[in-house]
């Protein structure tokens, strides 16, 4: 009886703190929710599916974004700053290309700018990846066994050094991305209407996932990410070159981070040698919300960071989304680090 | 004065006690010279020194943050920007503006305190639920405060100036002054002295005699129970705390002694242009401090000002003149083709080295890390962690450097 | 004569994994108390439970008549409980005496204000710091090497250095995990010295170790655990001969 009130003790005792948090943070989201709803009632449907329509597409990217982040994270726990910035550097790349491939804004956009089109995407991921893996092999490899700041200090000179190279490309300036997609608005029924660019971003988006999650679970490199992101000397022990399971890992990442900034610059129409970075943190905090290292993780937070925006954006006062969304970011860090579906735990 | 003697002998092969001895020598000289090379035209050159010298204060700051409680802040400038606010807010005309109604002219000397006060303040209650985290966390977590508080700044409507910010703050002015021949005039008491920008000398002057009280006092930190408790934290946490030491609170304290520098820096920065604006607080500033912090040598003060000094002048000296330079040096080697515009898209050499700029913090950091981590200036303790090479050193230095 | 320890059903879990399950025993003041039991038994645990690197799932630990349990690391340093890792765990890139004197980080009383500015007292308090330091390595014969880095000792050395920072917090009890692994065997008789001066200054001495003839020749009384559980208890002559411990040890005999 004495044992069994001083297990109830020290369980109710042990975590008040706790507790008193959750109680918080829930308290605030449906706070949230509630004045959410009430404004979209207001707002009416149209203006609803609009809102969630471009939530859904502006998150698909970020998922896309988010994904290199967490697969990087969860393989060799670190925060690849130069992430965001490979992204910018897809819609960089791709730009300078359209015309290689015969892209360009003032032909139709049916179907025959489809193969093209693959092309391109095949060509800038391509691109993108290789830039990843030198990256990963000439600024953090070495540097794989030093003490803990040194590699993020690493990680902050690469994207700072790509920001300078887009800099000095093309200037700090919004630039205009071809506009190739259709732009017709597709009816869902009653006022609902999606715009063509949406679907096809979010079509894009989760193709590229669905290849991911088929790659990750099917193949035998995946498996070894799998492994080597759980325990990387028993994965070594077992056989698996560490090097080169790493460096596919930076390869994937940066590949759908690269066709992220494609469909970025085809759904926006624009893009500037600075918006990585910035984008890549919100990429990483829908990571974090997700679960950093884990990868259906970080689908969901894409989408669910998007949605954020979008409301934030549309219902309520735009100059605070982006302290919103960080707020988020620290507020799941500091409170529930292992994010909503939880892999790694930040052990101290 | 033997003592003295000896005192120089056993700092002679020292490389803090010769890098402080070149700097103080050289922070003495500087105006005379400059002024002399310019034909009196110098003033320029000294405010720059003084605008250096801000950064060069944020250096000696983050190094106490980054190098010796070995925690990583990426989102300095956010304290930078909440000591010029602050001191905006307390110094001005600003507050009749706002709902309050009633200005505070809180004098200038008085007025770096508060807004160096409100920033430690900020940096305890940020670093309160985060400095737990682990390295990489704490990193994100700052970046992410980094980047809210210049945008609560502009948003923050009539309170904060908005996007326009807070000008015509008031002239700083200190109740007493010495001037001198050093600028021309007789040896005198100057009361109730204004600074301003006609007299960029005194700002220099008084700039120096911060870093200086600075340098002391973050010297006498590193050599008491609070500088060896950094050093163990940093190791080997687990291990400091067994032996006693409170983790938790030894790194809120080194973060916010780091705030409450970089907020006293941005009080006087905001002083001295009498002007503050969120556009001035970005994620480039905290980036271009961690830079000179990495360059100069994390964990040295000497180290961390020096790479202050350097990259500053790289960055607001060299740069901004470099392309006249290389144009006419691409010139003379016969490459001057590179100089002028094609259509191609190839701007020109003078606007692409105008435009390095992010480019060479990038080759900075990248490189110091995988080349010479320990950075220009290393302390003798961090040259060994960084490179191995403790077998080589016959005897640690007693903390006392 | 009040316990200096006292464990109560000390459990500590781990997700599914039960590593210690209901331990309680006492440890008194002035006495040599051993810990052994097999490998994976649970000991490092225990200690870590002690000493606020783990919060103990279930169970009291009380120290001196204060509640301990759960406490952080540093608290029970300062409540008077001080320890060696079973891995060595130094300050590295420290010196050796900068190890020493890192250990009396909770008993000295300069303030903030008192290390900007340098005052008196922080001047006169590092002297003194800089004097107990240089007794106490002179105590583990270690004062020749003083401003070596402590990466640079060796083992033996390094083991004693490590008892020297604990010493340095000034302790009532300590806590060694394994001192003795790796020793010659005249490098254990002189530990089983060092001991006997700790427990001279009143320090009682709580050691986990493998050695059983150290373990049995230094300790006054013993505790064995295996799988976590407490098996036996008491003097060496009781435990050395229940067959329960000899089971544990040896295994179960056909």
């Amino acid at each position: 009886m004495a044992a069994a009130v001083q297990r109830l003790r020290t369980n109710v005792l042990a975590t008040p703190t706790a507790s008193l948090v959750n109680l918080v943070g829930i308290l605030l989201v449906v706070v949230a929710l509630l004045a959410t709803v009430q404004r979209v009632y207001q707002g009416g449907a149209t203006y609803f599916f609009e809102t969630v329509g471009f939530g859904l597409a502006e998150g698909a990217i970020f998922a896309l974004v988010a994904l290199g982040y967490t697969m990087v994270y969860g393989i060799i726990e670190l925060i690849n700053f130069a992430h965001g910035d490979v992204f910018t550097l897809g819609a960089f790349f791709s730009a300078a290309l359209m015309g290689t491939f015969g892209l360009d804004e003032g032909k139709s956009s049916g179907a025959e700018i489809i193969l093209p089109l693959l092309g391109l995407f095949l060509v800038t991921m391509l691109f993108c990846a290789l830039v990843n893996i030198t990256i990963e092999r000439v600024a953090y490899r070495p540097l794989r066994n030093a003490p803990r700041l040194a590699p993020l200090i690493t990680a902050i000179g690469m994207s700072s050094l790509l920001e300078g190279v887009m800099f000095l490309w093309k200037g700090p300036f919004n630039l205009h991305y071809p506009n190739l997609l259709p732009s017709q608005q597709i009816p869902l029924g009653g006022d609902v209407t999606i715009s063509a660019k949406a679907v096809f971003v979010i079509v894009a988006a989760v193709i590229l996932m669905i290849a991911l999650t088929l790659f990750i679970n099917r193949s035998k490199l995946g498996k070894a990410m799998r492994a080597t992101a759980q325990d990387r000397d028993a994965a070594q022990l077992m056989g698996i070159n560490i090097n080169r399971t790493i460096a596919a890992t930076f390869f994937i990442g940066a590949a759908l981070a690269g066709a992220g900034g494609i469909i970025y610059g085809l759904y926006y129409n624009s893009y500037a040698a600075f918006d990585g970075f910035q984008y890549g943190l919100y990429a990483f905090t829908a990571a974090v919300f997700g679960g950093i290292g884990n990868i259906p993780g970080a689908a969901i937070g894409g989408f669910v960071i998007g949605l954020v925006f979008a409301i934030s954006d549309g219902y309520f006062v735009a100059a605070w989304t982006i302290p919103l969304v960080f707020g988020i970011l620290i507020f799941v860090l500091v409170f529930r680090p292992t994010g909503l579906l939880g892999m790694r735990v930040p052990e101290k | 004065m033997s003592r003295l003697r000896g005192f120089i002998r056993s700092n002679a092969r020292n490389p803090n006690a010769i890098a402080y001895a070149l700097m103080l020598v050289a922070a003495l000289f500087y105006p005379a010279i400059v002024q002399f090379a310019n034909g009196g035209n110098g003033d320029y050159l000294v405010g720059l020194a003084a605008d250096g010298g801000v950064y060069v204060l944020m250096a000696i700051g983050l190094n106490v943050v980054v190098g010796f409680a070995g925690l990583l802040d990426l989102g300095y400038a956010a304290f930078f920007a909440i000591g010029s606010y602050t001191y905006a807010e307390v110094a001005s005309y600003h507050l009749g503006v706002t709902p309050i109604g009633h200005a505070l002219h809180v004098p200038f000397w008085l007025a770096l305190f508060v807004g160096m006060f409100i920033a430690a303040v900020a940096g305890a209650l940020l670093g309160a639920p985060t400095l737990r985290l682990r390295g990489d966390y704490l990193a994100i977590v700052t970046l992410g405060f980094g980047e809210i508080v210049p945008i609560v700044f502009r948003n923050g409507g009539i309170w904060t100036g908005g996007v326009p910010g807070i000008s015509a703050l008031d002239q700083p002015t200190l109740p007493g002054w010495i001037q001198g021949p050093w600028i021309g005039q007789a040896l005198a008491w100057v009361p109730d002295f204004r600074l301003n920008s006609g007299n960029l000398t005194a700002y220099y002057v008084l700039m120096m005699v911060l870093i200086a009280l600075s340098v002391v006092i973050v010297h006498n930190l590193y050599n008491s129970r609070l500088g060896r408790a950094w050093m163990a934290v940093r190791e080997d946490e687990t291990a400091a705390a067994a032996s006693g030491v409170n983790t938790v609170s030894i790194k809120l304290l080194a973060f916010s002694i780091g705030a409450a520098t970089s907020g006293f820096a941005g009080a006087f920065y905001g002083a001295k242009l009498s002007y503050v604006s969120s556009e001035n607080f970005g994620f480039t500033v905290s980036v271009t401090v961690l830079a000179m912090v990495v360059l100069g040598g994390m964990g040295n003060i000497p180290g961390a000002m020096l790479g202050g000094f350097v990259l500053y002048f790289i960055l607001y000296w060299l740069l901004p003149n470099a392309p006249q330079q290389v144009e006419s040096l691409t010139t003379a080697v016969g490459l001057g083709s590179l100089n002028a515009a094609t259509p191609g898209g190839w701007p020109g050499i003078a606007t692409e080295v105008a435009n390095s700029k992010f480019l060479i913090f990038g080759l900075i950091l990248v490189g110091i890390m995988l080349l010479r981590p320990q950075g220009l200036l290393p302390s003798q303790v961090r040259k060994q962690e960084l490179t191995h090479s403790a077998h080589e050193a016959v005897a640690a230095p007693r903390q006392l450097q | 004569m009040a316990p200096i320890l006292r464990l109560e059903g000390v459990t500590k879990r781990f997700g599914g994994l039960v590593a210690v399950d209901n331990v309680s025993f006492e440890v008194q003041p002035g006495e040599v108390f051993a810990l052994i039991g097999p490998n994976g038994a649970g000991k490092t645990t225990l200690f870590n439970c002690i000493t606020g690197i783990y919060k103990p799932s279930l169970g009291k630990v009380t120290f001196q008549d204060r509640d301990l349990t759960g406490s952080l690391p540093h608290r029970t340093a300062k409540a008077g409980i001080a320890r060696t890792f079973q891995n060595i765990r130094l300050f590295e890139y420290m010196s050796a005496l900068d190890n020493v004197r890192l250990g009396h980080h909770c008993r000295m009383h300069a303030k903030l204000w008192d290390s900007l500015f340098k005052t008196p007292l922080e001047t006169r308090e590092e002297r003194q710091v800089i004097e107990h330091s240089m007794e106490l390595l002179k105590l583990v014969e270690l004062d020749n090497v003083a401003d070596s880095y402590a990466r640079n000792l060796a083992y033996g050395q390094q083991r004693r250095l490590e008892i020297a920072r604990a010493l340095a917090t000034d302790p009532k009890l300590l806590l060694l995990d394994e001192p003795a692994a790796g020793f010659t065997p005249q490098e254990k008789v002189e530990l089983m010295e060092l001991v006997q001066v700790i427990l001279d200054r009143g320090i009682t001495v709580f050691l986990i170790e493998h050695d059983m003839r150290v373990v049995m020749q230094a300790s006054k009384r013993i505790v064995v655990l295996d799988h976590g559980e407490k098996i036996a208890e008491g003097t060496p002559a009781e435990v050395r001969n229940n067959q329960r411990v000899i089971e544990a040890y040896l295994g179960k005999s056909a």
